[in-house]
């Protein structure tokens, strides 16, 4: 590909990205939202960090396949009681890291 | 001119809110680091030269649908297709910048066209908690953006040029996003209903993503966890 395809093609996917990123803030920070709605977004942080965070704990990406003892799971484990203990985002980090590098050695 | 900011620093509130951003970025960062190098170093494998890499990384700032790009490129896809692509891999972005919404209300729109760029998974998730509670503002998240996308365009630029001698799997970074996700899904579940509503989106996340192939599972997931939360909490206050 020469410079003129690098663009299109990745001009194109910057602008049908950047619409979905944009379009409803856009559109949405300057209406009156309904209740029901202000409720509903309320909960969709914690359902998008729920809903990718499974499958990265529970799942083969490879295979695609349900499987319970992947490394990663068992190290989100004592990492999830670190980060309900500690509350503090930069220390769950290091010891989710610390803890999947000696499950490299270990398992 | 509308404004939520605390204005410590009116002239340069940018700058003002440059520690706490930055401060609340660098796990990120550091996630996107190994995931930058590795996108790096494959597109370098699929014959994109850095500066292709570093374009796509401006232009698009979105991980996993470049990665899907490299792919479909060294397969021989059509340009229509790979865009195609892109565009159903991201629309659940439309999902966190409506959420994003509730706290952005009547900024100015100049702001906000600037501040979608940077919207992504992991911004998104960092933002959102800090907005929620309650010290943060405008110009420190889009900090956060901006930052996380200078560490993404510098990573994948680097993996393509150097990335061969960068060691796999080093100090467990590959682990950096999945640790923060963690965390930040412990500072969303603040009750019985948002627990519940994790639980549901993680639960059918999982179901999702092994019978349907693609990328829907997220927005799938998350929209009918939500909805179902939303459903629960109106049927308690009317009940209760």
């Amino acid at each position: 590909m020469n410079f003129s395809e690098y663009l299109l093609l990745f001009g194109g996917m910057g602008l049908v990205t950047y619409g979905p990123r944009a379009l409803p803030l856009l559109y949405l920070a300057h209406q009156k939202m309904p209740p029901g709605l202000v409720d509903w977004l309320g909960l969709i942080p914690g359902s998008i960090l729920a809903a990718l965070l499974a499958p990265l704990l529970f799942c083969d990406p490879q295979e695609r396949s349900l499987q319970l003892d992947r490394p990663e799971l068992l190290v989100a484990l004592p990492t999830l009681l670190f980060a309900l203990k500690t509350r503090s985002l930069g220390g769950t980090v290091f010891v989710g890291m610390g803890l999947y590098w000696l499950a490299g050695f270990v398992l | 001119m509308p404004s939520s900011t605390s204005n410590l620093c009116p002239k340069t509130p940018l700058r003002a809110q440059l520690t706490p951003g930055a401060t609340a970025a660098w796990p990120i960062c550091l996630g996107y680091l190994p995931i930058g190098l590795a996108l790096g170093v494959l597109a370098q494998q699929a014959g994109l030269p850095w500066w292709a890499v570093g374009m796509m990384s401006v232009l698009v700032f979105a991980g996993s649908a470049q990665f899907i790009c490299i792919a479909m490129l060294s397969a021989g896809a059509t340009i229509p297709a790979m865009i195609l692509t892109t565009f159903v891999i991201n629309l659940r972005h439309t999902l966190m910048s409506s959420a994003l919404a509730l706290y952005l209300s009547n900024v100015r729109r100049s702001f906000l066209a600037l501040f979608a760029y940077g919207i992504t998974d992991e911004s998104f998730a960092v933002n959102m908690t800090a907005f929620r509670d309650g010290h943060w503002n405008r110009h420190a998240a889009l900090i956060v953006n901006q930052l996380a996308n200078a560490v993404w365009v510098c990573a994948t630029i680097t993996g393509c040029l150097l990335g061969q001698f960068v060691p796999r799997g080093a100090f467990g970074i590959d682990y950096a996003l999945t640790g923060m996700f963690i965390c930040l899904l412990v500072f969303q579940l603040r009750g019985r209903l948002y627990l519940i509503t994790g639980l549901l989106a993680g639960a059918i996340s999982v179901g999702w993503y092994l019978f349907i192939p693609g990328d829907s599972y997220i927005v799938g997931a998350s929209v009918t966890a939500a909805t179902l939360g939303y459903f629960l909490q109106k049927h308690h206050r009317r009940s209760g």
